[in-house]
């Protein structure tokens, strides 16, 4: 490793003093310092490659889970007046959704979280919509379609089968923008 | 490239462009992560293994040049130590 000489025969005031008295090679510690951080570098690869796995692996778990997607009763149809709105858990006790009666036939029901950064949605059924409070969302209340704000893909959809008096939740859609 | 002929100050180039280069790959592996991730939060699962994929050729790709960096300081070291105090050698 060679050194980078120190001028003595400059004067003073051309050459800062401190060098006489530290000549330490700046070139040689910056490149040590570049092949350092470029080692760094590839740790943060390693990490991001995976990331990039792993959900891959959840990905795979997720459809397994929902290859068999749960049946439940929601609510009655009487109990539900036209321009109502009531929260229900579907597929699990921890997804909240909301079903939404339109109409005296036409019942909906979306999961609430938005589709931006998944705050709850709250339903105005007298203006059509759904909003998002965060970052003001809104959805068009009749396919749950985003029509204003930061949201670029649609309410998760919950199917619905009405028997009698009854409604039952029976799958979950995902449409895509 | 015979490392013998290469001086220190292009070493330290070939090292910076070696650099900015895996920079440049890193920077991709996150643009993929976070559009893996937004595909796989709207269950919009076609991406998500061939994305996988590519961010593995780009960790391997990173991992090629970094050994190539490694190899050459190698090499420009034994050549050092083989030559005498009077600095020619031309590392």
């Amino acid at each position: 490793m060679t050194m980078e000489p120190v001028n003595k025969t400059q004067p003073l005031s051309v050459r800062t003093r401190w060098r006489d008295d530290f000549p330490i090679d700046d070139a040689w510690y910056r490149y040590l310092s570049r092949r350092e951080f470029t080692k760094f570098l590839l740790l943060i690869s390693g990490a991001f490659a995976t990331g990039q796995v792993w959900i891959g692996f959840l990905k795979e778990r997720r459809k397994a889970d929902r290859s068999v997607e749960p049946e439940i009763r929601i609510a009655r149809v009487s109990e539900i007046p036209v321009g109502a709105a009531r929260e229900f858990f579907y597929p699990t006790a921890h997804e909240r959704c909301l079903l939404i009666r339109l109409s005296e036939e036409r019942f909906v029901a979306y999961s609430d979280k938005c589709t931006h950064l998944m705050c709850p949605v709250v339903p105005q059924v007298e203006e059509g919509r759904l909003f998002c409070p965060c970052h003001k969302g809104v959805f068009e209340i009749e396919h749950g379609r985003p029509v204003q704000g930061p949201p670029n893909r649609p309410l998760a959809r919950i199917n619905l089968e009405i028997r009698g008096d009854m409604i039952f939740a029976t799958g979950m859609e995902y449409p895509q923008a | 490239m015979n490392v013998k002929l290469l001086t220190r100050e292009q070493r330290h180039t070939i090292a910076t462009g070696i650099f900015g280069f895996v920079l440049l790959l890193v920077l991709m592996q996150l643009w993929l992560l976070m559009a893996t991730m937004n595909a796989f939060l709207a269950q919009a699962y076609a991406i998500v293994w061939p994305a996988a994929f590519a961010s593995i050729a780009c960790l391997f790709l990173n991992l090629g040049l970094f050994r190539y960096l490694r190899d050459l300081d190698r090499q420009a070291e034994t050549l050092e130590s083989q030559t005498d105090d009077s600095g020619t050698g031309g590392i």
